[in-house]
């Protein structure tokens, strides 16, 4: 409080007309106390309180309206009712801690009194005794254990100190991945006469079905009676269009593709969403999370966005019955890059 | 019965029972007959094709061309089919006022049975897929969790996962979806206007479109919670919850910290 009654102005430690800097600054300490409206008007004083009563008024109506809401509006089958109820529970419940919270704020703003006040931070150390007598103990244990004298002691307790760690780090690491085979990251399914059907109803598809302008969205014959039916579909999931011949731009792969059919992985090369945006007018493939774009009238090279990689080419042709087949699997791991596959 | 049967023998009896005979056939007739009528497609004549050949020659030749074999702006309707022109023309977006990125969806243009004209005259052009038949396109007749995952597959990377619609690229967009009729849903499918690929009847079938169609009719209505904010998930969900929910705590923070006056 004495620095406060010491308090001279803002203009006693200032530098003078002449731009001269003072030897040393004083604390100017804190400004004075200024009343607040409420503490010389006793009739500001009362509607504060009066606003203060009002908020946990509002609480008090907000809990009410959760329990009318609760009991009179029960939730049916059909979505309506549980939206209904939703909101006038969420309502009576916001109002109700709202109201407690603004009010205790406004109470402790408006009606507590607002007097400065200073607390000396005492010292950080203890008192010279009490550290001398801790040092005194710490060299009575060290030379009581004897850790000096006793070499094998020693290094035994390090030894154990520094194994322990081991006991959290190698289930960390562990956890990581069961399964450390970066090679499965390099082929999918797909093989030579493996036929192309539609996902997610599993028919095969005819290359007289795929007219210029339509969109197959492809997944190997049999992935269901694969033992890991996702993980395999995350690899191998394709994308099948037929373009006009005059359109074609370049070709990844010569002969991969059967008059005008392509398929290319939908797994982008960025960080692996699925590519599925297909202008059909533009030939554009579009990856939904970073906007990268893809040219599938030009070897599907990438014309916008972060992917490096264009999207690799499923090579494919037709079986004796017209159904499109894949020529081999991938010639390239499909997807983002790897610790392997830095490129 | 009895006065009844009496009279059974009278000479005006054969007339009344024909009389009887030809109403319960008409009404038969009436009841068994009528679902299947109601089924077909609106039949169009050579005289509404030639109709729809002048308000085209009117309207459209202009862009498509006399005989609509396209021009330099715009394409050759040869063999789009009367579901093309239905959609395009049944929703508002053809005639094209303006040339954009992409046609948009205006007041419709013309009365149902021009468009019908219209569709008649450009699909005596060239063979092409049809209007569908209230049956094909009935919602209540579809599964709505078959036409989830084939709406999940096909459509949901533009159109988002409940139909809401989403951005493209230069100003294109894939409309939200849930105002649009059944009939126009399955002719987009179909036909695939402007960036929208071909979804023909090998790749989902005519079963399919119909679930695709029950499961986009479940879609846009009341949401369990509070606002949906347009179902757009992180973009519009994301700037409510920086630009309001933070900024209503900086306010009460500000609030908090300043002196009572």
């Amino acid at each position: 409080m004495s620095q406060v009654d010491n308090y001279q102005g803002p203009t006693g430690n200032l530098p003078d007309g002449h731009g001269r800097a003072p030897e040393r600054f004083e604390n100017p300490g804190l400004p004075a106390h200024k009343p607040r409206l409420g503490d010389v008007d006793p009739k500001v004083d009362k509607r504060r309180q009066r606003i203060v009563l009002a908020l946990f008024g509002v609480s008090t109506l907000g809990t009410i309206g959760f329990l009318v809401a609760y009991f009179a509006l029960p939730t049916g089958r059909d979505v309506a009712t549980i939206h209904r109820s939703n909101l006038w529970l969420g309502l009576g419940l916001a109002a109700s801690l709202l109201g407690i919270g603004l009010a205790a704020i406004q109470w402790a703003k408006s009606i507590m009194n607002n007097e400065e006040k200073v607390e000396e931070r005492h010292p950080m150390a203890s008192r010279p005794e009490v550290r001398e007598a801790a040092v005194r103990n710490l060299a009575e244990g060290a030379k009581d254990s004897g850790i000096s004298r006793r070499g094998l002691l020693k290094s035994a307790v390090v030894g154990s100190l520094a194994l322990f760690p081991l006991t959290i780090a190698v289930p960390l690491i562990g956890e990581i991945g069961g399964d450390w085979n970066v090679g499965k990251l390099k082929h999918t399914m797909w093989k030579k006469g493996l036929r192309l059907t539609i996902d997610p109803s599993g028919r095969p598809i005819k290359a007289s079905d795929v007219t210029i302008g339509s969109v197959f969205h492809v997944i190997p014959d049999g992935l269901d009676k694969t033992p890991d039916p996702l993980e395999e579909k995350a690899k191998a999931v394709v994308l099948v269009v037929r373009l006009d011949p005059q359109v074609v731009k370049s070709e990844q792969i010569p002969g991969a593709s059967y008059q005008g059919i392509f398929a290319f992985s939908k797994i982008c090369t960025h960080v692996g969403c699925p590519v599925a945006l297909y202008e059909q007018q533009t030939h554009h493939l579009l990856c939904p999370c970073h906007q990268s774009t893809f040219d599938v009238a030009d070897g599907a090279r990438v014309i916008f966005g972060p992917a490096k990689r264009p999207l690799p080419q499923l090579p494919i042709t037709v079986d004796d019955q017209g159904y499109l087949v894949a020529q081999s699997d991938f010639t390239q791991p499909v997807g983002p890059s790897f610790w392997e596959r830095l490129r | 019965m009895k006065s009844l049967a009496a009279r059974r023998h009278d000479r005006r009896a054969p007339i009344v029972l024909l009389a009887l005979a030809l109403v319960l056939t008409g009404a038969l007739y009436a009841v068994l007959a009528a679902p299947s009528r109601a089924d077909a497609a609106p039949v169009t004549t050579q005289a509404d094709a030639q109709a729809g050949e002048k308000l085209f020659q009117a309207n459209c030749a202009t862009c498509h061309g006399m005989g609509a074999v396209g021009t330099s702006v715009a394409p050759s309707l040869v063999g789009v089919g009367a579901a093309a022109v239905d959609f395009q023309v049944g929703t508002g977006r053809m005639p094209l006022t303006m040339s954009g990125p992409q046609a948009q969806v205006k007041p419709v243009q013309f009365t149902p049975d021009q468009i019908s004209q219209l569709a008649a005259y450009v699909a005596g052009l060239g063979p092409g897929p049809e209007i569908p038949t209230a049956d094909m396109v009935d919602p209540s007749k579809g599964d709505p969790a078959t036409g989830m995952a084939i709406f999940r597959t096909n459509c949901a990377m533009c159109h988002n996962a409940v139909g809401a619609g989403g951005s493209l690229t230069q100003g294109k967009f894939a409309p939200n979806l849930w105002q649009t009729t059944p009939t126009h849903l399955y002719e987009a499918m179909l036909t695939g206007p402007q960036s929208m690929p071909v979804f023909n009847d090998a790749n989902i079938t005519p079963q399919e479109k119909r679930d695709v169609i029950a499961f986009i009719s479940q879609q846009g209505g009341t949401q369990p919670g509070g606002l949906d904010l347009g179902s757009l998930g992180p973009v519009s969900e994301g700037l409510w919850a920086w630009v309001v929910g933070l900024g209503l705590l900086i306010g009460a923070a500000v609030w908090i910290g300043a002196k009572s006056s």
